[in-house]
């Protein structure tokens, strides 16, 4: 059994945004709507400010809202790798999923159904990176099995501090950001 | 200090979630609404001879009003779906965790259960629709002979009133992600919100029926032509002062379960605060102080007791008041609700 991740160092992201045009052109993402973005934190007090940049997407929670209150089954947990798909024909578009995202990770494709990211499970499968993954010129980004202790997403969680986002909305988020 | 910048801007997600519009909150009101009207018709056809004359006013104008309005509000239901012809892929699967799932079943239910109770005293209020239709009296003459079947109907309108009712709340409940909605108060204030507007509606119709009323052309032109048209009897005034005396039960009910829903925030995480503030004293505490808390409630209750105790007439106004006052909270709360999010306590 394995349980993709994502360990996102935001040490070395730039906010080039490379990760949203890969995405944009792998998934045929229509213009004007993001399956990934960049969000940008500043902390603190002039002159002891941090910066924090991250690369935001879908959370593929263990434990996901969006999949529990789904009326048809549309939004569904895949059985490799516990990836949080959208089966379009099965969706009615009644966007209870995309208030239920505490992370707004959803939007309604203008074809109708809900949409969001989906791991590049289609490249996944065929033993290749997400195209976001793949194409990081910071190499900030990393994808894995987080069942498998010797994966590289295994060793960097290991190795240092991490955390997720909100994780006290309870839903268990699989993507890291290494601080 | 701490700034955050977002570089996304997906429609109907940013900079503020806004996927639901009118149709969602139009919907749970006539949800509600329906409700209340099974809820006040299976009582009645409980607590009354099984076989007796009925009020016809709860028990066939409710459920006949009750068929019409949902078929509206699930109207609105299908109008906010944006993959519309797969509807009904609804109903080739059922989803337990998921309310709107619910929902989707217990509204096929609801319309046999309201359609029994319109017909058991359907000849009694249309007399010229059984005259055209003899297999009504039929139908009618069959239950009414059988007890069973009157309590029975009667126990399913409240069973499945309660299930829709509690249900148009347990909807926006269950999404976390939305503090606002995050309480298990909303089913059960949506729940007596739609009993409040459903006793309001049959008091409004028996005020608007009663004989040397002054009103408006159009509306006594209308209700001449359906009068003439059903050629039914006057309905019985009498049931007037309880189902005033019933609204104001429910509007005092309605507006404890908003405070406990407002305290239970208050004294909850900083989000939820947060969130209880967009009502309190954020962009939506006009509408929701003046026309829900005011307007739709208090108002009203002002009303129907000075009516109660003979001081003033019974009027529509306080039935206008509650039914308004009952769509504006679902606006509100759909907005209000939508607006309110976790992000703004992003680590």
């Amino acid at each position: 059994m394995s349980r993709y991740i994502m360990v996102i160092d935001t040490r070395r992201c730039v906010g080039c945004m490379d990760c949203v045009v890969a995405c944009k052109t792998e998934n045929n993402v229509p213009e004007g709507y993001n399956r990934d973005w960049i969000t940008e934190t500043v902390r603190g007090k002039f002159p002891t400010t941090s910066l924090e940049i991250r690369t935001e997407r879908c959370n593929h929670c263990a434990n996901p809202p969006c999949v529990s209150c789904c009326p048809t089954g549309a939004s569904h947990i895949h059985e490799r790798g516990g990836v949080v798909l959208v089966n379009h024909d099965e969706c009615i578009g009644c966007k209870a999923c995309l208030a239920a995202c505490p992370y707004d990770a959803r939007f309604i494709h203008p074809d109708g159904y809900a949409d969001k990211c989906t791991f590049c499970i289609h490249r996944v499968e065929k033993g290749q990176d997400p195209a976001c993954v793949s194409v990081c010129p910071t190499r900030c980004m990393h994808f894995g099995d987080a069942d498998d202790p010797a994966s590289e997403v295994s060793r960097l969680l290991a190795s240092r501090p991490a955390h997720t986002l909100l994780p006290e909305a309870g839903t268990k988020p699989r993507i890291y950001y290494l601080s | 200090m701490t700034e955050y910048t977002l570089y996304r801007h997906n429609p109907g997600i940013d900079p503020s979630m806004h996927v639901w519009g009118w149709e969602i909150p139009v919907y749970l009101f006539l949800g509600g609404l329906v409700a209340g009207l099974m809820i006040i018709a299976g009582v009645r056809l409980l607590i009354m001879r099984p076989n007796a004359r009925q009020a016809l006013v709860c028990c066939t104008v409710g459920p006949l009003a009750g068929l019409a309005l949902l078929s509206l509000g699930m109207l609105a239901l299908f109008l906010d779906l944006s993959h519309k012809v797969h509807v009904w892929r609804l109903y080739l699967t059922f989803e337990p965790t998921s309310p709107m799932s619910w929902g989707s079943w217990i509204l096929l239910l609801v319309y046999p259960a309201l359609l029994a109770n319109a017909l058991a005293h359907l000849p009694e209020a249309i007399p010229s629709l059984s005259r055209r239709f003899p297999v009504l009296v039929r139908i009618s003459d069959f239950m009414l002979a059988r007890p069973r079947i009157i309590v029975g109907t009667g126990l399913a309108n409240i069973v499945l009133g309660l299930a829709l009712g509690i249900y148009t709340g347990v909807l926006l409940g269950a999404l976390g992600a939305r503090p606002l909605w995050n309480s298990a108060v909303l089913g059960p204030l949506f729940l007596f919100s739609g009993l409040s507007t459903a006793a309001a509606l049959l008091h409004g119709i028996l005020v608007l029926t009663t004989r040397g009323e002054e009103l408006p052309e159009f509306a006594d032109f209308l209700l001449s032509m359906v009068a003439r048209w059903s050629q039914a009897g006057p309905l019985d005034k009498r049931i007037a002062p309880t189902l005033a005396q019933a609204d104001n039960s429910f509007l005092t009910i309605e507006l404890a379960l908003l405070g406990l829903l407002l305290i239970g925030h208050l004294t909850s995480t900083a989000v939820h605060q947060e969130a209880a503030g967009l009502l309190l004293h954020g962009p939506y505490a006009a509408v929701f102080w003046v026309c829900v808390i005011g307007l739709g409630i208090l108002l009203p209750l002002l009303l129907q007791h000075l009516e109660l105790l003979h001081r003033i007439r019974h009027t529509i106004a306080p039935s206008v008041l509650v039914l308004c006052g009952g769509l504006v909270l679902r606006f509100v709360i759909v907005a209000a609700g939508q607006a309110s999010h976790w992000s703004s306590v992003l680590p």
